[in-house]
């Protein structure tokens, strides 16, 4: 291949704006977390976080520096190199999704033809670092929690990718960006409305995919002590803490993308390009923290039966139902 | 530029991120490795024998139901593509193959292949 400079300026460009796009991200993420705790405080009449800088604002940075100097235990009996790999591909595969995403029209970071195949293939491929910590840790509480978790991935993948199937029979491309244009062109502007049954059946299993309540079930606090995440301390911990809320910000940007008209809103406002979407990815955040904040968990078998039962038969009318409807239209 | 290459760039960089606070941890962090600290933890108890215990049959039984659903979602998708171009030659080839799916699950519905006690 001719390495030219121009392809050389093209590389750095890109990566240039792939670390920009991480460190916001991160930064997201890291408040994400206050913000959770902030606003669960806030609904149970507590205060939350207030020590820390005022109102507590600077928390997250004071919980990393804190689990960056906790010690790493590593118990006996553990499969070492799987063990210390797990966090990592956790983190990787719930992250690298972000990438697809088209933030505005002018900026995606990669411009894939197959984005929203890749952004489910990683979804589906975050399930490994769950077995694969689950199964390295040699304790009974992480065996069970991935055991669980790996069943609740797997089932709940197929509805959400039945849901996702809708909106691009309706948009006909797989590509992100093209589906952002395809519903600016729809009657309604956003797929909310005519797809609002797709979009219920996501959401759900959006909740169970990242291990949220009602489906924290793999980590339920109660009775496995952390799940598959148990034996994990110090910063390796923290790694799979970053990969599941990095799933929430990717699930929900997702959401944004797909059923919410994405970087498009009611008007323009000049000078902040990324105003509408954040606006949307806020508010699609703060439902999963107000719904962690009001139900308790599902049971292990109303949550197989909600999945297999309930959301594939639905998502699979829902699908033929949009097939017929634009066939008749 | 490649949007595979920039994927893979994001991707990479992802991974710089998580490598560089597990050797931030290594460097700053002490080890006091003791031997009652590094047996696994099940609340305060010894644990006794191995933890790799059999587990329930119906976890294969649900990975093999996923396997077959999965690969009708994999036809699934470059149906809904080209949707449009096949009309309505392709909708009822494809339902008749999503019904024969459909007699399948009715099948391992009845059989109890979701059911959990």
């Amino acid at each position: 291949m001719e390495f030219s400079s121009q392809s050389l300026y093209a590389i750095i460009i890109t990566a240039v704006s792939a670390l920009v796009l991480l460190l916001v991200s991160l930064f997201h993420v890291a408040y994400l977390t206050y913000a959770e705790r902030k606003i669960i405080a806030r609904i149970q009449q507590r205060l939350g976080p207030n020590r820390v800088g005022p109102r507590g604002i600077l928390q997250p940075i004071a919980d990393v520096l804190k689990l960056i100097h906790k010690e790493d235990i590593i118990p006996s009996g553990v499969d070492r190199p799987v063990f210390a790999i797990a966090p990592l591909v956790s983190l990787v595969c719930a992250g690298t999704g972000l990438a697809l995403i088209p933030l505005w029209q002018n900026f995606v970071l990669s411009n894939f033809n197959v984005g929203l195949l890749f952004i489910l293939a990683l979804s589906s491929l975050s399930a490994y670092g769950v077995i694969l910590s689950g199964w390295a840790s040699n304790s009974r509480y992480a065996l069970l929690g991935g055991l669980r978790a790996s069943a609740q991935v797997i089932s709940y993948e197929i509805a959400m990718s039945l849901s996702l199937l809708s909106v691009v029979l309706m948009a006909g491309s797989f590509n992100l960006q093209d589906i952002v244009k395809a519903q600016l062109e729809s009657p309604y502007k956003v797929y909310l409305i005519p797809q609002i049954i797709a979009f219920f059946i996501f959401w759900v299993s959006a909740l169970a995919e990242t291990n949220r309540v009602p489906f924290d079930l793999p980590e339920a606090e109660t009775e496995l002590v952390a799940g598959y995440f148990v034996e994990y301390s110090g910063i390796r911990f923290a790694l799979f803490y970053l990969a599941e809320y990095f799933g929430m910000v990717v699930m929900s940007a997702l959401a944004v993308t797909c059923f919410l008209g994405g970087y498009a809103g009611p008007f323009e406002i000049p000078g902040i390009p990324f105003f509408w979407f954040l606006i949307k990815l806020y508010f699609l955040l703060f439902i999963y923290i107000w719904i962690r904040a009001t139900l308790p968990r599902y049971r292990y078998d109303q949550l197989m039966g909600l999945g297999w039962k309930i959301l594939i038969p639905l998502g699979l009318v829902n699908l033929f139902m949009t097939a017929l409807l634009k066939l008749l239209l | 530029m490649d949007p595979m290459v920039s994927l893979l760039i994001f991707a990479f960089f992802v991974l710089i991120i998580g490598a560089s606070m597990l050797i931030a941890n290594r460097v700053l962090a002490l080890r006091r490795p003791k031997p009652e600290k590094l047996i696994a933890y099940e609340c305060g108890v010894d644990p006794s024998g191995d933890a790799r215990i059999p587990f329930h049959v119906k976890f294969y039984l649900i990975a093999l139901i996923f396997l077959i659903f999965d690969v009708e979602i994999v036809f699934l998708y470059p149906w809904a593509v080209v949707f449009e171009e096949l009309g309505w030659f392709g909708f009822v080839e494809i339902l008749i193959f999503v019904l024969m799916l459909f007699g399948a699950y009715l099948y391992a519905l009845s059989e109890g292949g979701l059911k959990w006690e």
